[in-house]
């Protein structure tokens, strides 16, 4: 494998106005301001998104969307995790993946170009017991006529309440397919908000009991496996964004607080670790990009290592600046007022979602220690 | 002068076919890890010969000027050359202090005159040259230093001792600093920096032995030694600006350097040959959980480190706390390898606690990486030094 990381004009200025729109709008006081809030964006800026073509990226331009890779996206997600917005644009992307790997061409008509208009989509591919294994879900599709007949639960669904669209993995046949809901046919009372670690973000645990769709809404066989690996990086993209406010937050109180007539950020037991969760980033932010480069183009493998790498790298780095964090910020880190608190919260969200850095190292091991020829 | 991809190709099959010819290979005794530890005279005589063999062949200072006796050519074709030499595992550079710290020092800022003094004789490895920087007394703290250098006519008269002199006993020149002025607003205002004679009455290099039991550094005692004062390099109180630029070539903060490896090159993918062939408890070590586990994550660092750099070099992508990869390069890999070293004795089982011997796993090399890593992790500011540097230039936080 090698070290390439390639970094176009055309992603660099998307880099820059992410940066300048995620400041923009969403300042630490607008997402504390949204913590109690049904949505975590307020609608017009998610229009706002939508008008820059963000909501598209990924969907091919014969279906209305800019026909660009996940390496178009990792910058724009980054920025978001920088400023702890909550936006349905990552589980949008990943559902838009999903259709354009194994949609039927009915299936990719209907939802493409709306998703790229800035219609909503999620998925539910998690459920009770807290596995990270998504290849056997209990959850189960079953025909009847021309329907088919969801049963189960699924869990951290993101979003569900504002989607447009849902696709879940069930078992159909003994097989694990994915199906498509349209949202609007979901009874609210199968929809329970969760309460998770993360206060940004709106999961819900969606009960498939009672519901039934037409079977064209199934999709193609699909590994899931190629779900996953977009999931992590994007999740991975985020999180290299807030753990580099994680150390701007930490930075900043680190030259302003004094103690015993000294700058805290003077004493090395503070430095030190600081430094730590520098270089942590620096090799978040490197890992992100390398397995961005190589998404869309790579092989199978490579893409396996480079996100599960990533994932690994960001999950550890970003939890251990979030768990400082509060620390060097004393007592008032214990105190909800603190930022910390927000950072730590969305670092531990990241961090166990789609397997922590022991589960990918686990799953590495058998790709980077066997021999190969 | 714009080079064609096809001309590099070419040149790199050139080097690559040179090297496989020329590699000196076995020599029939153990080599040293790396310019540092450089301790007996049949060690030095190879290393210097191969060097001498490399520069008459064209392949050390490629891209240093032609009129000092430089190749004269654009930087790609030694950074090709260093490559090459890397993944044929040849020996190392010996003269590195001089191809890499003072060399490029001296082309960066010396007269005329010293250029044409000691750049050719720094490649062709005629001329050693060692470091004076370091004393005893102020391991990490070089702003400290107090070896004293009086003018006296025409020349400087120099007290004091210098430590940690590699090639020491074999130095013609050491770039030396020392302090000519007590007054001053503070400690740095009164160094000076020298390109100074070793051969001088006074100047005495002693080796030292080290935690290995071997040889390869010195203590250099200064007794009234006398040294022209046209060594002199700049101007008096100019020391402690020269020095740091001299650490910036070092630490491979800026480029420059006459190119070579200076070290002998191990990496984790040694470790991993290491690991697939070991047995803890009578079982395949890679079968254990937490041996995988460990081994994945060194595996992971180094990718990581790999990747910081290729991402250093894209702007749009280096924008925040810059300089932080450059800056931490050296914390980064010496650590690094001192972490895998460990982790290859701890691959060992019971022979973990063996050294260099027959008996011994690889013959002990793993044991002797070990502790030669701390020479890298200690040496040119130790890790913890290096941590305050990044902490308060790149992220800007208060002087500890």
């Amino acid at each position: 494998m090698s070290n390439n990381i390639e970094f176009s004009e055309e992603q660099s200025m998307l880099l820059d106005s992410a940066r300048e729109f995620a400041k923009s709008q969403s300042s630490i006081d607008l997402v504390r301001a949204r913590l109690d809030d049904d949505r975590g964006l307020p609608i017009s800026v998610w229009t706002a998104m939508t008008e820059l073509g963000w909501a598209g990226i990924v969907i091919p331009e014969e279906h209305g969307g800019l026909g660009l890779g996940f390496n178009h996206l990792v910058p724009i997600v980054e920025c978001m995790g920088r400023q702890l917005m909550a936006s349905p644009l990552i589980w949008s992307a990943i559902t838009a993946h999903a259709l354009r790997l194994a949609g039927t061409a009915e299936q990719k008509s209907q939802c493409l170009p709306a998703l790229a208009a800035g219609a909503i989509g999620t998925m539910g591919l998690m459920e009770t017991g807290g596995s990270w294994d998504l290849s056997a879900p209990t959850c189960a599709a079953k025909f009847a006529g021309d329907q088919l007949v969801l049963t189960g639960t699924k869990v951290f669904v993101e979003d569900a309440n504002i989607a447009d669209y849902i696709i879940v993995s069930v078992l159909l046949e003994g097989q694990s397919r994915l199906v498509l809901i349209e949202a609007a046919s979901v009874d609210a009372a199968a929809l329970n908000r969760e309460v998770i670690i993360d206060e940004t973000r709106r999961s819900f645990r969606l009960t498939l009991d009672g519901i039934q769709v037409p079977k064209s809404n199934l999709l193609l066989a699909l590994d899931l496996n190629e779900i996953e690996l977009a999931a992590m990086l994007l999740l991975s993209a985020e999180m290299a964004g807030s753990h580099a406010s994680t150390l701007d937050l930490i930075v900043e109180y680190l030259k302003t607080r004094k103690q015993f007539d000294r700058y805290i950020g003077s004493y090395q037991a503070l430095k030190h670790p600081t430094v730590d969760i520098l270089i942590g980033l620096e090799a978040s932010r490197s890992h992100v990009y390398y397995a961005a480069t190589g998404f869309d183009v790579g092989t199978s493998n490579d893409r396996q290592l480079a996100v599960r790498m990533a994932k690994a790298v960001a999950s550890e780095g970003c939890a251990f600046a979030g768990d400082r964090a509060i620390q060097f910020h004393g007592g008032f880190g214990f105190t909800f007022e603190c930022d910390a608190q927000l950072y730590l919260r969305r670092a531990l969200w990241g961090q166990h979602q789609f397997g922590d850095e022991a589960h990918q190292r686990t799953l590495l091991a058998p790709l980077m220690l066997e021999e190969t020829d | 002068m714009s080079v064609t991809q096809h001309e590099l190709d070419e040149f790199r099959q050139d080097v690559s076919a040179w090297l496989t010819e020329n590699n000196p290979g076995d020599p029939g005794f153990l080599l040293p890890e790396s310019f540092m530890e450089v301790g007996t005279d049949k060690q030095f005589e190879y290393l210097r010969t191969w060097q001498q063999k490399v520069y008459e062949a064209g392949y050390l200072g490629m891209a240093w000027p032609e009129a000092y006796g430089g190749g004269g050519k654009p930087q790609v074709f030694q950074d090709i050359v260093t490559q090459e030499m890397a993944q044929q595992r040849v020996p190392f550079m010996t003269n590195t202090i001089g191809l890499n710290w003072a060399g490029p020092l001296i082309l960066q800022r010396g007269s005329e005159a010293e250029k044409n003094k000691y750049i050719k004789g720094i490649l062709n490895a005629e001329d050693i040259w060692a470091q004076g920087f370091s004393e005893p007394d102020h391991g990490s703290d070089l702003g400290n230093a107090q070896t004293k250098a009086v003018r006296d006519g025409d020349d400087y008269v120099i007290n004091g001792s210098k430590i940690w002199t590699s090639l020491g006993s074999y130095a013609k020149y050491m770039i030396l600093l020392a302090r000519t002025s007590t007054d001053g607003p503070n400690k740095y205002a009164g160094l000076s920096f020298f390109l100074a004679p070793m051969q001088a009455e006074g100047i005495t290099p002693q080796p030292i032995k080290k935690l290995t039991s071997e040889f390869g550094f010195c203590q250099t005692y200064f007794d009234n030694a006398r040294i022209p004062a046209n060594c002199l390099m700049g101007a008096e109180g100019e020391g402690w600006p020269i020095a740091m630029a001299t650490l910036m070539f070092e630490r491979g903060n800026v480029g420059g350097q006459a190119g070579g490896m200076a070290i002998m090159d191990v990496n984790v993918n040694d470790v991993l040959e290491l690991a697939r062939r070991s047995k803890r408890n009578g079982k395949p070590a890679l079968d254990d959980p937490l041996i995988r586990d460990q081994m994945v994550q060194l595996m992971i660092e180094a990718k990581s480190n790999g990747l910081m750099n290729q991402r250093s070099k894209i702007p749009a992508l280096a924008s925040d706390y810059q300089g932080a990869v450059p800056m931490s390069g050296k914390l980064r890999g010496t650590e690094l390898k001192r972490r895998f070293c460990q982790f290859a004795i701890n691959l060992q089982g019971a022979d973990g606690a063996r050294f260099v011997s027959n008996e011994a796993v690889d013959g002990g090399k793993w044991q002797r990486l070990y502790f030669n890593s701390f020479s890298a992790t200690i040496g040119g500011g130790t890790s913890q030094i290096q941590a305050n540097i990044i902490g308060e230039r790149v992220l800007g936080l208060p002087k500890s």
